[in-house]
């Protein structure tokens, strides 16, 4: 359990940089969706990315300061439940971080496999759970309105994390040098 | 997107010398006595407060006229989507029915249904005011340092101040890099086809989380070298101290905050405030 929860300096930073990057997707960049009114959140994809390579308190983190952040900007004052929801998401996602062969430069059927399971499990919990308890339990939302929307989002984030996700670490582990990449003559 | 993070400016009021720390346990406890009221009559007052504070804190329109349009848009949308999903939801929580108007269907508005989403309205309206004050009045250097103050562990502090500090470089990073893929043709917006979308999204995203990542690698080394993390504390360079005023503001705030408890506890018995019974 202990490898999950390491703080170290880099972990610092890039939940802080991390934070940047999806306070400015989350904002600015959003794919229209074939429904109207709604989009894909590449905020997601992101946060899902990050989690994989520094960790579930990074996830966490990233989403949970970036959202607060965006939503300060935009209405001025955060919706805390979507806002916990997202951190929770993106700390479950962070559970694929060393699960994943990334860093030694493969990112293959299986890894794909494990990192999307975690993300969709991530999605569902934060979505489907957290966000619409917190909205009754905070807010006093409507039960069948919360629960619908809850479920809008967490099929609508888990496209998100798992296309954008996917292909950030398809990307990244190219860019890392193979395992054994070595032979002696 | 011209945006600007916080639009900070150095004004000399009541409201800009109370220190970061204050402003942020004030509006944490005034937006949770907000959030866990349902009478109306509080949040009336409290909105009738949000507005004098913001007007001390010399806050121009200008500068809150977007906030503004989005938090309107929001709170139509959830207006009318409440009605759509539990018209009953009214009658339901206050326990009586007064009709007033067949809609259609199952579609009846009801004072209970009146009042409970009129309520949401002005609570919503009313939080959003202290938010903006806190955001526009507070300088982003002592952000991290009120954070800590609270009891939030200072590494996690200091990541917030990396994001407030990093996110002008990412964001001109970013339209750097989209402007660049725009002159090459790409296409963003809904012209383009669905599946497209998700690549061409790609072709922005993966340059700048590229950069930033070998951006991470400097930014840590040199926290390092500079030993950051081997203290459990740390001191910020511009905490400010704590003066008459902060103690009265803090007050103040404790005052509301117990007033929306004791109202819900003792004279509602619950957290909404029924004058049907």
């Amino acid at each position: 359990m202990k490898k999950y929860f390491e703080v170290s300096t880099k972990t610092i930073v890039a939940t802080g940089l991390g934070a940047a990057i999806f306070t400015l997707l989350f904002m600015y960049v959003k794919i229209p969706s074939p429904v109207p009114e709604t989009s894909f959140q590449t905020a997601y994809g992101v946060s899902s990315f990050f989690a994989t390579l520094f960790g579930p308190i990074a996830g966490g983190l990233i989403a949970f300061i970036g959202h607060a952040i965006s939503d300060a900007v935009q209405y001025g004052s955060p919706w805390w439940s979507w806002v916990i929801a997202s951190g929770v998401a993106s700390f479950i996602f962070g559970f694929a971080y060393k699960n994943t062969k990334v860093e030694e430069g493969e990112f293959k059927g299986k890894d794909i496999l494990t990192f999307n399971i975690i993300q969709i499990i991530g999605n569902v919990i934060a979505w489907l759970v957290v966000a619409p308890i917190l909205d009754i339990v905070i807010y006093r939302e409507p039960v069948n309105l919360v629960f619908t929307q809850g479920a809008i989002a967490a099929v609508m984030n888990s496209i998100s994390a798992g296309v954008l996700g996917t292909l950030l670490l398809l990307a990244y582990s190219a860019t890392r040098t193979k395992k054994g990449s070595l032979t002696k003559k | 997107m011209k945006l600007k993070l916080f639009t900070y400016n150095v004004i000399d009021t009541p409201i800009h010398r109370l220190s970061g720390l204050t402003k942020l346990i004030c509006f944490l406890l005034l937006t949770f006595a907000v959030m866990y009221s349902y009478d109306i009559r509080f949040i009336l007052a409290v909105m009738v407060f949000s507005f004098i504070i913001l007007r001390v804190s010399k806050i121009k329109f200008s500068q809150i006229k977007i906030m503004i349009i989005y938090v309107a848009i929001f709170l139509v949308t959830n207006f009318i989507l409440t009605f759509l999903f539990s018209p009953e939801y009214g009658v339901e929580i206050y326990g009586t029915r007064h009709d007033i108007l067949k809609v259609f269907g199952r579609y009846n508005l009801t004072l209970e249904q009146l009042l409970y989403q009129t309520t949401k309205v002005f609570k919503y309206g009313s939080v959003i005011p202290f938010g903006i004050i806190f955001l526009l009045t507070t300088d982003p250097s002592e952000f991290a340092a009120s954070l800590n103050g609270v009891g939030v562990p200072y590494k996690v502090a200091y990541a917030v101040s990396l994001t407030l500090r990093y996110f002008p470089d990412i964001q001109r990073d970013y339209q750097n890099i989209s402007q660049a893929q725009q002159a090459r043709g790409l296409e963003m917006s809904k012209k383009a086809k669905f599946m497209n979308r998700f690549k061409n999204a790609l072709l922005i995203i993966v340059p700048l989380i590229f950069s930033t990542l070998e951006r991470i690698e400097y930014i840590s080394n040199a926290m390092d070298l500079r030993g950051f993390g081997k203290l459990k504390s740390r001191t910020w360079y511009s905490k400010k101290s704590m003066s008459r005023g902060d103690y009265i503001a803090i007050s103040v705030s404790l005052f509301v905050f117990a007033v929306s408890v004791l109202i819900s506890v003792f004279i509602n018995k619950s957290r909404f405030f029924n004058p049907f019974v």
